[in-house]
């Protein structure tokens, strides 16, 4: 091993010391429970957000009891997982999203598991290639421009439909987006753009800068400060979102959205969990693939993490299927295809939008 | 701990050295291994060898221009703090007023809130919507500079404040009564004793603003990236190591320049005489240095004012909502727990991490006051720096791959975050008491030990009377850094008990008026906190006083 900084106390010694300073013992992890098959570790993406009952039925069903563990947006998390493959930091993972997937099955940090679970109306969310039988899709949602129709109504202006509106001189200074680099549904709209515009992709970038668009870090600053319909009232009412951000607008004591998602602009996001080679509880894991293909956690998604469930047979809420619905045709790129550009494909644009 | 034998010289060193390895050891384990970790992935990419591509990295021309932007913000950032806080500090520790310690207890709430929550705070001011919109300067350098200082200023005050506190007022009474106008007395007298403290701040302030991550990002959109987000991007997103490694080794050669530089100075200081005069009411010529604080501190409480106001709104309607709905989960199950249990746990991990970086940072600072140290203690000082100068990413990454096995598997412990937070505090414990120490006299000491006084009696009669404000200051601000500390928590494994910095920054990232309500609540809680725990540590100290 290359270890260019070894502690320069033996390991016990350190130890001994931390645990009269820290008053606890060295060693006390997560993973203490060695092998055992009554605890599952799955490191997830910040989104994570599914209720303790959900996973109280996992428990009830199986009798494993599951630890989550959070570590950061999609690209953070594969990331980490890669850094941590030869010795895994957990038995599974969810939240590997396509624009990561081909790392995550290309570095090898996966193991296979073709679930029997996966209804039929999901296949067309599964990996081609390598990645097949290494991720099992749970979710997906659409990155969609949303608009804020009470500007609009106010101004009398109708409002775009498609990506191609946005470089309008009637649409000028009027539309932020969180940046590529830096934001997922950022990277998503960039991605949207791509397919949509194949390599001409940078000049459709430059008439959208060249017609005022505004880049921003994050997905906060752009919707909760630029926005008009966000938390800041901005000065724009047109910002890339989600197609399930539209139900979060509708007014106390009302029950209309004030927005809603332009469905022509949208491009696909879908959310994997695998089994991580080497894990100590794999079969726990592939039971837990099973447990999120399952019509309780599916239906339960919408409500928890805003994201679609990929039984298409699943009950969605009434607001989402009023008020949110997923796009007829959203942009797609294929998983292999952007691992191979993704870090050429950020430089052009980086140079574009900070121009 | 510390009973050390100083009556011979070489249990002396022994006791020294006995002491030191107690922080050395949580330093070499919680910082310089698992930076040297991550750098090592970088230099050795396959497996093998490779300093040529960290080498061809330093060559990029978007590479020269991180470094710079990085530079100069740094600079002037830090620049503009000591010049502004300068006189806030004097205010608010050489003058007694009425509210004093309510205003000290204010200047340091911007310190510990979430940079998310901050930034969207001033650019809710200053976006063309806002009601600074008009003076254009969204986005621009000139917003990254104001909000570096907005967050810094309260290390000026506090760090030079409580260095200011100890300076016996006599020599400047002198002075101005040998006919020396005030600015004369300033120039030659207080400058040059404060000298020591003013490094210190200022060293400290430049590592925080060139490592700076959320402002540079949420205030430059993409125009502007300093080498802090450049590792952040290649490291988390792009999965180039030996770019990330080639800037981290920059990020350690300007923290090494920076110390070599500000050891310097410190080495051509004296020792100060001391006083325990109470200090006095304000003068009439007082008046411009009050108006200044009283300008600062607004400067300080206008984003901090729009937090305000944004908690108590939500859509159309006024009110208290957003805090009862603290209590909750937010609409539409924005969180796995309610709000207010992010506070508890905040409160919980702030105390084991402020108390492990007073103990460690206490050690560190005794040590390297000692006058006969020289290099020896200088390299530590520099030491126990480097957490402030080296990215949280390289050092979270750096966990996850390197505390990875028995008996060291730590790296999804709970103990992780408050030694991960204590980590970022020991610095500036350690400068925050260490230049109040190095102040004192050794010829105190020494006339202590030869009327008899052991060690421990020598620490305590004469060097904690003097060094007891600037510990307690020190304690508060560890506390106040945990409780609003983001960036390395983020980097590291989180379990299902979030901290409330992680519960604001999940509420903001959600649409729907109610969670932006309740992140600008939960951010006003966090304040609110932070300055109690600030005013209390202030009001403690006077009981202590008797103690001793």
């Amino acid at each position: 091993m290359r270890q260019p900084m070894r502690p320069s106390a033996p390991r016990s010694v350190v130890c001994s010391l931390l645990a009269v300073s820290l008053l606890s013992g060295c060693g006390s992890s997560a993973s203490s429970g060695e092998g055992d098959p009554k605890t599952l570790t799955v490191v997830t993406h910040d989104s994570w957000n599914m209720s303790k009952e959900v996973l109280g039925q996992f428990k009830a069903e199986t009798g494993i009891t599951v630890k989550v563990q959070p570590q950061g947006d999609a690209g953070q998390l594969t990331n980490k997982l890669v850094l941590t493959k030869n010795s895994p930091l957990a038995d599974g993972v969810y939240g590997i999203d396509n624009s990561f997937a081909s790392r995550a099955v290309d570095e090898n940090v996966l193991a296979s598991y073709d679930s029997k679970a996966l209804p039929d109306s999901a296949e067309e969310f599964r990996l081609a290639g390598d990645g097949a039988d290494r991720l099992t899709p749970v979710d997906y949602g659409d990155v969609c421009v949303n608009v804020d129709d009470t500007w609009f109504a106010d101004k009398k202006l109708p409002a775009p439909m498609t990506l191609e509106d946005l470089t309008k001189p009637a649409y000028k200074d009027l539309f932020v987006t969180p940046g590529a680099t830096t934001s997922s549904p950022g990277l998503a709209f960039l991605l949207a753009t791509i397919s949509a515009e194949g390599d001409d992709w940078p000049d459709f970038w430059k008439k959208l800068m060249a017609n005022g668009a505004k880049v921003t870090s994050g997905w906060t600053d752009a919707y909760e400060v630029d926005f008009t319909a966000g938390g800041g009232k901005g000065d724009r009412p047109i910002v890339t979102s989600y197609s399930s951000s539209p139900p979060f607008t509708v007014p106390e004591g009302e029950t209309q959205p004030t927005t809603h998602a332009l469905l022509d602009t949208c491009f696909r996001q879908v959310e994997y969990a695998g089994v991580l080679k080497g894990a100590e509880n794999p079969a726990g894991m592939e039971k837990f693939i099973d447990f999120m293909l399952g019509r309780e956690f599916q239906e339960a998604l919408p409500d928890n993490m805003y994201v679609y469930p990929v039984d298409r047979s699943a009950t969605l809420p009434e607001s989402w299927a009023e008020f949110a619905p997923v796009a007829p045709n959203p942009f797609l790129v294929d998983a292999v295809e952007i691992s191979a550009n993704r870090t050429e494909w950020l430089r052009a644009w980086r140079d574009i939008t900070s121009r | 701990m510390i009973g050390l034998g100083w009556a011979s010289p070489p249990a002396h060193r022994l006791g020294t050295a006995a002491l030191a390895a107690v922080p050395l050891a949580a330093l070499v384990l919680f910082f310089l291994y698992p930076v040297g970790g991550m750098l090592a992935r970088g230099f050795w990419p396959e497996g093998s060898f490779a300093p040529g591509e960290v080498l061809e990295v330093l060559g990029r021309p978007r590479v020269h221009r991180v470094l710079w932007f990085t530079l100069w913000s740094a600079v002037s950032a830090t620049f503009v703090a000591v010049l502004v806080g300068l006189p806030v500090a004097f205010a608010l520790h050489r003058l007694l007023f009425p509210g004093r310690d309510l205003v000290r207890a204010l200047v340091v709430v911007p310190f510990v809130l979430p940079t998310v929550v901050v930034g969207v705070a001033f650019r809710q001011l200053i976006a063309p919507s806002g009601p600074l919109g008009s003076l254009g300067l969204d986005g621009t350098a000139i917003a990254i500079v104001a909000a570096l200082v907005f967050f810094n200023i309260s290390v000026v005050v506090r760090t030079v404040g409580a260095f200011w506190e100890t300076i016996d007022p006599r020599r400047e009474e002198a002075a101005a009564a040998l006919g020396a106008s005030p600015w004369q007395v300033l120039r030659t007298v207080t400058l040059p004793a404060l000298l020591p403290g003013i490094v210190s701040a200022a060293s400290v302030v430049f590592l925080f603003c060139a490592t700076s991550f959320g402002v540079v990002l949420t205030m430059g959109g993409l125009r502007y990236a300093n080498v802090e987000t450049e590792i952040y991007l290649l490291t988390t997103q792009e999965l180039d190591l030996s770019g990330a490694a080639a800037l981290s080794v920059l990020q350690v050669l300007v923290i090494v320049a920076l110390l070599a530089l500000s050891a310097r100075v410190r080495r051509s200081t004296a020792p100060v005489d001391r006083s325990t005069r109470r200090v006095p009411r304000p003068r009439r010529a007082h008046l411009p240095v009050l108006l200044w604080t009283a300008t600062v501190v607004v400067f300080l409480m206008a984003p901090l004012a729009s937090l305000v106001i944004a908690s108590l709104r939500r859509g159309e309607r006024w009110g208290l909502q957003n805090y009862r709905a603290l209590g909750t989960t937010g609409e539409r199950n924005a969180l796995l727990v309610p709000a207010t249990d992010g506070l508890l746990n905040s409160l919980g991990i702030a105390l084991v991490a402020s108390l492990l970086s007073l103990t460690l940072g206490s050690i560190v600072a005794f040590l390297v006051s000692r006058p006969a140290g020289g290099r020896t203690t200088g390299l530590l000082d520099g030491l126990f720096m480097l957490p402030l100068g080296v990215s949280a990413v390289t050092v979270g990454f750096g966990f996850l791959i390197t505390l990875d096995r028995p008996p060291l598997d730590l790296r999804s412990s709970a103990l992780l975050i408050p030694i991960a937070q204590a980590m970022v505090a020991l610095p500036l414990v350690v400068r925050t008491v260490g230049p109040v120490l190095r102040s004192i006299d050794d010829r105190q000491r020494q006339a202590a030990s030869s009327l008899g006084a052991g060690p421990m009696r020598v620490l305590l009669t004469v060097d904690l009377p003097v060094a007891w404000r600037a510990l307690l200051a020190a304690l508060g601000f560890a506390f106040a850094v945990s409780l609003g500390e983001f960036g390395a928590t983020s980097f590291l494994a989180r379990d299902d008990n979030p901290t409330l910095p992680v519960v604001i920054y999940r509420l903001i990232g959600q649409p729907g008026a109610e969670n932006f309500g309740m992140a600008m609540a939960a951010s006003v809680v966090l304040a609110t906190t932070t300055a109690a725990v600030m005013f209390a540590v202030q009001r403690l100290r006077v009981g202590s006083m008797g103690a001793f």
